[in-house]
């Protein structure tokens, strides 16, 4: 089983992500993160998609996406050739006991403190989700009250774009 | 000129050649009904008995002219009772426009009288759909929706409209009819890769689907089959794509498909696949399906390569297209020793066929060839009668057998059959089990109201015949709800309707009966009784694999 990541890029229209998500749960493609979101034009939208699989699979996906009309543009992120980042918020109970150690660890993780009350402390933490995850196992220490994280987004380095194609 | 947008909807159908609708009324699509009694002179709308059998009518209309059908439906439950029919489309990709009214926008999620979300609903059974939120976007919406149902691999489509964007005034610009979206060729190193497996090939096997069938490539494929003496086979969806008589063709292969077909296509050590979707009914095990022969997979919708079963060598694009390329690059050759093989199948499957003299039911459908013309078409119901029919008919001319393959619907026949009739205007025949014809029955008041001919060959067995057929060779004779047990008297029933019947208990009175409804101008019933232990064969038994073929069966 291999991680892959597919950006897609669609037509920005009224319902589009429920097409998309409709489509993976009924061919039941294991869907591990997703996100969705405004691109540099007001006619798309670009979503982010990581599928757990085998590479007939990930094909299945791409094609099963190609058939989309509302789909204008598929490509698939290589790790080497991509930078991936996610965002992840986590609220700990604020003990007094163990105060130290839980800054002591958002520093070492360049986590920044976004909010600190008598009761709670909240991280926010931008990295690649293998860091998250890290970031969020040592936090399981301490009593952890929520944790949001937003799912991985993607673009290739370099200058090449998400080309938009003409797809029926 | 500023037009409602119940007037567009009309008018941009007739611009868009639209000639027939199909469909049934109601509060929400009221509007456009009007703008249909304004327009009546231009587009004709039939009215069925409900609206099941107006989008399996649209559906049959597409399927025996190659053109899109459409239908109307209102809100709620209107929309609801065509979900089935657009399933069926969808499965089969058949070209249907589906259009339903909505309540007004402004109640639109209020849960308000007749409201449903249809587009919801329809969304993973259309090839896409639309609600269309301004009277601006309803000519566009249209012509787009066309040109995506019938371009590639065709499909339904659907639009909502909700009642005051019918009611709301813009101005309607008339375009031109909008034409198939251009296939694009496959790359030429697939073209190359085909060519040289091809060339290796000792014994290749066509096989073709509805794909070929809505590409119109029957003239390629024959060419193909002669340049590399290659037998031809068929899925359920490819019958009636190519002359039955023809040497080469070995008919349908698969579950129910003809011995030599099945055979040669596991025999065989390359299949160019054109227009298929190896379905499990056609592959049984699919793990166990060809693990040591070549496949070349030509299909339009890139997602069939490699879907079920692998392809050495996929090409996504239009199959016609494709064979004009690929033809030039391929050796003119003969295997004679591999035709002998498929001689010699044959010969086995001769020998092993039902000889029996009576009303079987070979004999019930070869009977009936000798009524059909060319022209005629053959729609079917879903059960034995539907393999039966698929594996003895004759044809000689495409799209004129229309059968529910991917979703298997009973029900589909009786409305198919009336849009096969709107579609070619020839006299139509349906084949049906008592089963089936028991669900979509009522559209017999709409094929007597149009004084549709068509001839209703009604397979009667008091069973479920198929189920009963399961619960004989793996359920241990557990006739579990499979015997009906009816009162129905057909005859009557096709009289009450306005139309004719008649009872019929021998394969002579059969002839004569065949003489009276083909010469009638109505809607013709023949209740023709058969056994309830006739069994469909050969069976492969579902997720079995050609090893388990059961070519007779101890009742």
């Amino acid at each position: 089983m291999n991680r892959y990541t597919v950006a897609v890029l669609v037509r920005n229209q009224f319902g589009v992500l429920n097409r998309v998500t409709s489509m993976f749960r009924r061919r039941r493609f294991n869907i591990s993160a997703l996100s969705v979101s405004e691109t540099e034009s007001a006619e798309f939208s670009r979503i982010t998609v990581l599928f757990d699989g085998d590479e007939t699979g990930e094909q299945q996906l791409v094609n099963q996406l190609y058939k989309l009309p509302d789909v204008c543009s598929i490509k698939e992120l290589k790790k080497e050739e991509s930078f991936s980042a996610e965002l992840v918020l986590i609220k700990l109970n604020n003990n007094p006991a163990v105060r130290d150690e839980i800054l002591a660890a958002g520093k070492a993780f360049e986590a920044k403190t976004v909010d600190y009350s008598r009761d709670s402390i909240m991280f926010q933490l931008t990295a690649d989700s293998r860091r998250i995850d890290d970031f969020i196992n040592l936090m399981r220490d301490y009593e952890i009250l929520e944790i949001c994280r937003t799912g991985t987004i993607s673009l290739e380095r370099g200058a090449a774009t998400l080309r938009k194609i003409t797809n029926y | 000129m500023k037009l409602s947008g119940a007037d567009i909807i009309v008018k941009t159908l007739i611009e868009q050649g639209i000639e027939v609708i199909f469909g049934y009324p109601g509060g929400q699509i009221i509007n456009v009904y009007d703008s249909l009694y304004k327009y009546s002179g231009e587009i004709k709308h039939v009215l069925t008995a409900h609206e099941q059998g107006a989008v399996h009518a649209a559906d049959g209309y597409a399927r025996s002219t190659g053109r899109i059908g459409v239908v109307f439906a209102t809100s709620g439950p209107g929309a609801t009772n065509l979900v089935t029919g657009i399933a069926t489309a969808y499965l089969d990709s058949v070209p249907v426009l589906a259009i339903t009214g909505n309540v007004p926008t402004t109640q639109i999620g209020t849960d308000s009288f007749q409201e449903i979300d249809i587009t919801g609903i329809t969304l993973p059974i259309t090839k896409h759909n639309y609600f269309v939120s301004r009277a601006e976007d309803v000519a566009d919406t249209i012509r787009e929706a066309i040109k995506l149902a019938v371009s590639g691999r065709p499909g339904p489509v659907l639009i909502d409209v909700p009642k005051d964007v019918q009611i709301a005034k813009c101005e309607y610009k008339p375009a031109d009819k909008v034409e198939k979206c251009d296939p694009v060729p496959p790359k030429e190193i697939r073209i190359a890769e085909a060519a040289k497996i091809i060339n290796a090939s000792e014994k290749p096997f066509v096989y073709f689907g509805g794909g070929l069938i809505s590409s119109g490539a029957e003239e390629e494929l024959l060419e193909l089959a002669d340049k590399i003496d290659a037998p031809v086979g068929c899925s359920m969806m490819g019958v009636s794509g190519i002359p039955t008589d023809n040497p080469r063709f070995l008919g349908m292969q698969g579950m129910h498909g003809h011995f030599a077909s099945s055979m040669a296509m596991n025999k065989a050590d390359c299949i160019i696949a054109l227009g298929v979707r190896f379905n499990d009914r056609v592959t049984g095990d699919r793990f166990k399906f060809a693990t040591r022969t070549k496949i070349v997979h030509i299909d339009a919708d890139g997602s069939e390569l490699s879907k079920t079963v692998r392809a050495d060598c996929g090409l996504r694009s239009d199959v016609k297209l494709t064979l004009k390329m690929l033809l030039p690059e391929l050796k003119k050759t003969k295997h004679p020793e591999w035709n002998g093989e498929i001689a010699d199948l044959k010969k086995r499957e001769e020998n092993g066929e039902d000889k029996r003299e009576g009303l079987t039911p070979k004999n019930i459908i070869q009977t009936l060839n000798g009524f059909l013309k060319p022209s005629t078409p053959v729609a079917t119901d879903v059960g034995q009668h539907q393999m039966w029919a698929a594996q003895y008919l004759s044809f000689s001319q495409k799209r004129r057998f229309i059968s529910s393959g991917g979703l298997g619907t009973m029900g589909f026949g009786m409305g198919a059959a009336i849009g096969a009739y709107f579609g070619t205007g020839e006299k139509t025949v349906l084949i049906t089990g008592d089963g089936s014809f028991g669900m979509c029955l009522n559209e017999l008041a709409t094929a007597v109201t149009y004084k549709v001919p068509v001839v209703i060959l009604l397979m009667n067995n008091g069973v479920l015949g198929m189920v009963r057929q399961w619960q004989t060779l793996f359920f241990d004779k557990h006739y579990s709800n499979t015997v009906l047990g009816r009162k129905t008297d057909f005859v009557k029933l096709a009289e009450a309707f306005g139309a004719k019947g008649e009872r019929v208990d021998s394969i002579e009175r059969l002839s004569a009966a065949f003489e009276r409804a083909f010469a009638s101008d109505m809607p013709y019933l023949i209740d023709c009784a058969i056994d309830k232990d006739e069994f469909v064969l050969p069976m492969l038994p579902p997720g079995g694999s050609m090893e388990d073929i059961i070519i007779k069966a101890d009742k």
